[in-house]
């Protein structure tokens, strides 16, 4: 069983699981499974500013703080009780292109070659970690969602807008790691 | 906070169509803990579905595995078949209430920002949820990459009255 568990999980397998968590969290508190809020709560309690945006009362939605404060004690007893021993697994023509930047190792599930404290300083680093981390943040804000919001919770409540948000985190995420992407690896 | 009109609180809420939360009733503040066990069984799927993991995504964005195709399509069948359920059978929550769904209202930020967001997916190899199980795992450096999301978050509410909508 632990053998079993240590295994990557298949996609049938963690995919009911996380759709799950939609009706999990409205029954046990009406609550919208939708992670990229927290960042939002997070500036109205930290660094409101006097920006209208963040003028509320984030303490109705301190669950949400909970939750993502799980979903780093999750990471961490995954790693702590149920690692995988062996290399993360991947398509060989993806590895025969991370070659080409100098990414070989697949301990982590971050390449740590360019993820890294070090590669903070050099402007590839940079634009991964912290251009990159500045996307996701003002982007999930700016769309209203990000994947469990908008692609799960909105698509399991039919929203046609939900639909255009997936559609364009697709798009924008087929151009970076397609046209973009391999240029800034290369730097 | 003091400053908030109360009617207001929930409109400024909802600017954010993710978090409109609503309930009547008052709990103490440790029943949250209900929702921080949530995460931690969250959390352990993504990492043993290496959802978090970059090398997916760039797998996923070059068409070169199913994986995160399974995961994210079999979520949505489960959740719509579920939002269905407590629809049809107006199922209540523990606490007897009944159960409340919003529909978000069309505007561009969810095609500019869409965009934008899809660009930090694939830089990163994360959306915010795998962020914080990052972390976790040890991968330190990612608490970083957080900062920089919240550090965007914070820009989009300073120059929100500014951007097409």
């Amino acid at each position: 069983m632990i053998d079993w568990l240590k295994q990557p999980w298949p996609w049938y397998v963690a995919g009911p699981l996380i759709g799950l968590t939609v009706p999990t969290l409205l029954l046990i508190g009406n609550k919208r499974f939708g992670i990229s809020s927290s960042l939002r709560h997070i500036c109205a309690a930290c660094l409101p500013a006097k920006i209208p945006y963040f003028q509320y009362d984030w303490k109705k939605e301190i669950w949400n703080l909970f939750f993502v404060f799980g979903i780093f004690l999750g990471g961490i007893i995954a790693v702590q009780c149920l690692a995988n021993p062996l290399p993360v697994a991947v398509n060989p023509a993806l590895a025969a292109e991370l070659k080409t930047y100098g990414i070989s190792n697949y301990d982590a599930l971050i390449p740590i070659e360019i993820f890294n404290w070090p590669a903070l300083l050099h402007p590839k680093g940079l634009i991964l970690m912290v251009v990159g981390g500045f996307l996701v943040g003002f982007g999930t804000r700016y769309a209203g969602g990000c994947t469990s919001g908008h692609a799960i919770t909105g698509l399991s409540n039919l929203q046609w807008t939900s639909l255009v948000a997936t559609i364009c985190f697709m798009v924008g995420g087929f151009i970076m790691a397609n046209l973009i992407l391999p240029l800034i690896l290369s730097l | 906070m003091s400053t908030i009109v109360p009617e207001n609180d929930a409109e400024i809420r909802k600017q954010d169509s993710i978090c409109t939360n609503e309930t009547q009733i008052q709990h103490p503040s440790w029943y949250n803990l209900k929702y921080l066990v949530v995460g931690i069984l969250f959390g352990i799927v993504f990492v043993k579905a290496e959802i978090i993991s970059w090398f997916r995504i760039q797998e996923m964005f070059r068409l070169q595995s199913f994986h995160m195709y399974g995961v994210i399509g079999s979520a949505v069948v489960v959740g719509m078949v579920s939002v269905f359920l407590i629809k049809k059978f107006k199922i209540k929550t523990i606490y007897g209430e009944p159960v409340h769904f919003d529909n978000t209202p069309f505007n561009k930020g969810q095609i500019y920002g869409g965009l934008l967001f899809g660009f930090g997916w694939a830089i990163t190899g994360a959306c915010p949820g795998p962020l914080f199980a990052q972390i976790g795992t040890g991968a330190t450096v990612t608490i970083i990459t957080l900062l920089s999301a919240i550090a965007g978050t914070w820009v989009y509410g300073l120059l929100r009255n500014k951007l097409p909508h």
